[in-house]
């Protein structure tokens, strides 16, 4: 009861004595665990380690600079590979998405209660895992190299692209849809004229998001034997070349401004 | 042509919409339907094209009956019911032909609606549609860049091109100023009698209402408390519909309409011929 009477005023305050306890109780017992935490941590590190870590930082940073420029050229095919398993990925991955969010998002879905729970939980299972994991999986399936890469790739995509797609579609404006339906207009025309146009802007915002994503994953994946410029960089880690690893972390670098750049530009373009 | 009978209407909720309304609209006849906030009038037109699902009672569309319609024969019968909403309800992101032209999305398949092919008689009687509502320069403007009055105009673009017997027209001018609301619905007035077309039009706005259509039904709690003429339609008639209310200002203001409504009249005669900026001019004046 946040308005009180005190000598015929009254007084209004956000809350009252017992709410105000509580939140300062939860404040207390959020502090006290968070102390806790943090003591475990500081017995269970081995701070010998620690107290050198600038001294070792300083040391790596000295052996990485004054990268050998000529590996430049041994990494520009990886690159490409990586690129294309990104972009190859992300296409398989919108293309099985797509359809999964019109049969995930309850407004548009054609069964509540068979498809749509299906749906959901596909996306949740390919969400769940990182790619990484999907790579390491298919490595084992699939053997090592680029077809493994692309399909860890459009698993992971498919939950990211379906779930921010499915969340679009239920955001849309019925009066639109139901101004389509009362036209006379068959369920895909209603899907072609009245949703489609609707989501189309976050499509393409998502599709290109995702891709950003993938060329920085794609760069990794290659450390379980994915393929792309991951194989080099765990090489040149494991023989302790770190020049090459720096010239590996400078053209990640190149390529990650250049993706930024293009979705940018093309979320830009299409809203 | 169209034959309301003991439709009633209950929501999930419990809420009664409508109970037992029977009306019944004339080839050709213009009802408006006024009513409070809340008396039932959206989900009466709504029940119409099944956009929601009446609990009983029957719609007969000449000898067919909308309610206990299968979902084919509903889409084909959705045809000749031609729709008008308060927020327009234009795909916003497509453009203005394409709205249009998405008014004869029942007639013709997907492939052709997907790719945009539609029969050259479509798109000859779309940029006639067009012309008749003022809007042939806008046929490449996309939805979200028109005003309100235009955006309505592309509406009733759109309910024409379905080739309707019927309009159902929920709160046409709602959303609009007071010179574009009469503008309108002159407009669908207009439209209706050169097609001989039946409305019915929700509408809040009593004095207009009475301005512009020759019988109005009055609804309150989901029922017909008035049917008749608008110059049948006194005080205790409104406080039955609205409550009580001091209701002189209502009527004041509807004489000062009618002439206004006159000159607005004769600069409309012009504007058929010429377009919508010249007619803008010359209604200012």
């Amino acid at each position: 009861m946040p308005v009180t009477q005190i000598d015929d005023r009254k007084v209004w305050q956000r809350r009252d004595r017992a709410q105000q306890l509580r939140i300062w109780l939860g404040w207390l017992v959020g502090v006290a665990l968070f102390m806790v935490c943090w003591e475990y941590i500081s017995r269970q590190t081995i701070w010998i380690f620690v107290w050198d870590a600038p001294q070792q930082a300083f040391d790596m940073a000295r052996r990485m600079s004054n990268p050998p420029w000529g590996y430049f050229d041994r990494i520009l095919w990886p690159m490409w590979d990586t690129i294309n398993m990104a972009t190859l990925g992300t296409l398989i991955g919108v293309v099985i998405a797509t359809p999964l969010a019109f049969l995930a998002a309850w407004n548009t879905t054609p069964s509540r209660f068979v498809l749509r729970p299906l749906a959901l939980g596909i996306i949740v299972t390919s969400r769940s895992i990182n790619s990484l994991i999907w790579a390491l999986l298919l490595v084992l399936i699939l053997g090592p190299g680029l077809m493994a890469g692309i399909i860890a790739i459009a698993l992971r995509s498919i939950g990211f692209v379906g779930k921010l797609l499915y969340e679009a579609i239920e955001e849309i404006d019925e009066n639109q849809v139901e101004a389509i339906r009362a036209t006379g207009a068959a369920p895909t025309q209603v899907l072609s004229y009245g949703v489609w146009p609707q989501i189309l802007p976050a499509f393409a915002g998502i599709s290109v998001y995702r891709w950003d994503i993938n060329i920085r994953e794609a760069t990794i994946l290659g450390l379980v034997g994915a393929g792309g410029i991951g194989v080099q960089l765990s090489a040149s880690v494991n023989s302790l070349a770190w020049g090459q690893v720096s010239v590996i972390f400078i053209a990640i670098l190149l390529t990650v401004v250049v993706s930024e750049w293009v979705s940018a530009k093309v979320r830009h373009a299409i809203i | 042509m169209l034959q309301i009978e003991g439709l009633t209407m209950r929501y999930p909720t419990g809420d009664l919409a409508l109970d037992n309304v029977d009306l019944t609209v004339e080839r050709g006849q213009v009802i408006a339907l006024i009513g409070p906030s809340g008396a039932g009038k959206s989900t009466l037109i709504r029940c119409v094209n099944r956009l929601v699902e009446p609990t009983a009672g029957s719609i007969r569309l000449g000898d067919i009956d909308i309610v206990r319609m299968g979902r084919t024969s509903l889409r084909r019968t959705r045809r000749r019911l031609g729709m008008i909403f308060q927020e327009y309800a234009l795909v916003e992101r497509l453009s203005v032909m394409e709205n249009v032209l998405s008014g004869r999305l029942g007639y013709v398949g997907f492939w052709r609606s997907y790719l945009r092919r539609y029969p050259q008689s479509d798109i000859d009687e779309a940029f006639r549609l067009l012309e008749r509502v003022g809007l042939d320069h806008m046929v490449d403007k996309r939805a979200d860049a028109l005003s309100g009055g235009q955006r309505q105009r592309v509406g009733i673009a759109r309910a024409l091109m379905q080739n309707p017997d019927i309009l159902l027209v929920d709160e046409p001018t709602a959303s609009l100023d007071p010179k574009t609301s009469r503008q309108i619905m002159r407009l669908i007035t207009g439209l209706c009698r050169e097609r001989g077309l039946g409305a019915i039009i929700n509408i809040h706005d009593v004095p207009l209402a009475m301005q512009f259509v020759e019988r109005i039904v009055g609804l309150r709690a989901g029922e017909i408390v008035y049917d008749g003429p608008p110059s049948g339609l006194d005080d205790a008639h409104l406080t039955e519909i609205y409550g009580e209310e001091d209701w002189s200002g209502t009527r004041a203001a509807d004489r000062e309409e009618e002439a206004d409504a006159a000159k607005a009249d004769a600069a409309l005669k012009v504007a058929a011929r010429v377009d919508l900026p010249e007619m803008k001019k010359v209604a200012a004046s």
